[in-house]
């Protein structure tokens, strides 16, 4: 894998919290991609579904529209199909369960200062780093 | 449901999409690189956080002058403070799942572009982690 420039990191993250960030000033509503995920299917207790599922088209169509026009990325996903279903699993499971992921508690959750979503992402970026040390070191480390 | 909120959800759902792969959180590689610290480390997904940071503080800044937002009457957003045990529960795994494959779920549904089957089966495995919790809910 490549080096990648901070400027397409911080600019792709710009957007994502302009997303957030309007999404809550217009629909007065936490873009969380989990929650979202859910309120899609009537999954969740709150959450319009016909919004939902708006967001969630806008994403994937605003991914194709970035890979295709902007910026051609580069998408290795890896995993044996067992170790892709455990993983999704727990995922899918796990953000309900914890009400919220990466942009629901990480992006929403940090930006309102919420002490729920601050001790999650601190909770679920440890957890993934002491994973990713096990599966990648943890021979090494024996 | 008014088509000014449908459409503004689209139009949300769009930057978003486009911001996942700009930054190259849809790359699982990416994000895996980051959440190796043993290894060689790359601190892109800082940058997105940082990045992110910036609009969505100002937009919950402004927030606190508004009496609702312009699309709806009122604002839903959570009020609850207390750290209890299932959001610690649920952040671990949700935490184990992502460090596994690096895949969290708004990058999950943006590799679905690649039109590979690892990416359907994540989803699919992760919906239904989602809809498993939704029936073990109900059933209590």
């Amino acid at each position: 894998m490549s080096t990648l420039s901070p400027l397409w990191p911080l600019s792709g993250g710009l957007l994502i919290g302009l997303s957030a960030a309007l999404y809550l000033l217009l629909n007065g509503r936490i873009a969380g991609i989990s929650g979202l995920a859910a309120s899609a299917f009537g999954w969740s207790g709150g959450g319009p579904r016909t919004a939902a599922i708006a967001f969630l088209a806008g994403l994937v169509g605003g991914a194709a529209f970035a890979q295709a026009f902007i910026r051609p990325a580069e998408m290795v996903l890896t995993g044996s199909p067992a170790l892709l279903i455990l993983s999704g699993l727990l995922v899918g499971y796990g953000t309900r369960l914890g009400s919220g992921c990466t942009s629901g508690h990480g992006v929403c959750g940090l930006a309102r200062l919420s002490p729920r979503s601050i001790a999650a992402t601190l909770i679920f970026m440890g957890t993934a780093m002491a994973t990713v040390l096990i599966t990648r070191h943890g021979l090494a480390l024996v | 449901m008014s088509p000014s909120r449908l459409l503004s959800a689209l139009a949300c759902g769009l930057l978003f999409g486009a911001g996942l792969v700009i930054s190259d959180m849809a790359n699982p590689q990416r994000v895996l690189a980051f959440l190796d610290i043993a290894g060689a480390w790359d601190p892109s997904l800082a940058f997105v956080m940082a990045g992110a940071l910036v609009p969505s503080s100002l937009a919950y800044w402004i927030k606190r002058r508004q009496a609702r937002p312009l699309l709806d009457k009122e604002f839903h957003i959570p009020t609850s403070r207390t750290i209890d045990g299932r959001l610690v529960g649920g952040a671990v795994l949700f935490g184990l799942g992502w460090g596994l494959v690096g895949l969290c779920p708004g990058p999950a549904f943006a590799v679905l572009i690649t039109g590979r089957w690892q990416a359907a089966l994540f989803v699919g495995a992760m919906l239904t982690g989602m809809l498993v919790f939704r029936l073990v809910r109900q059933s209590r």
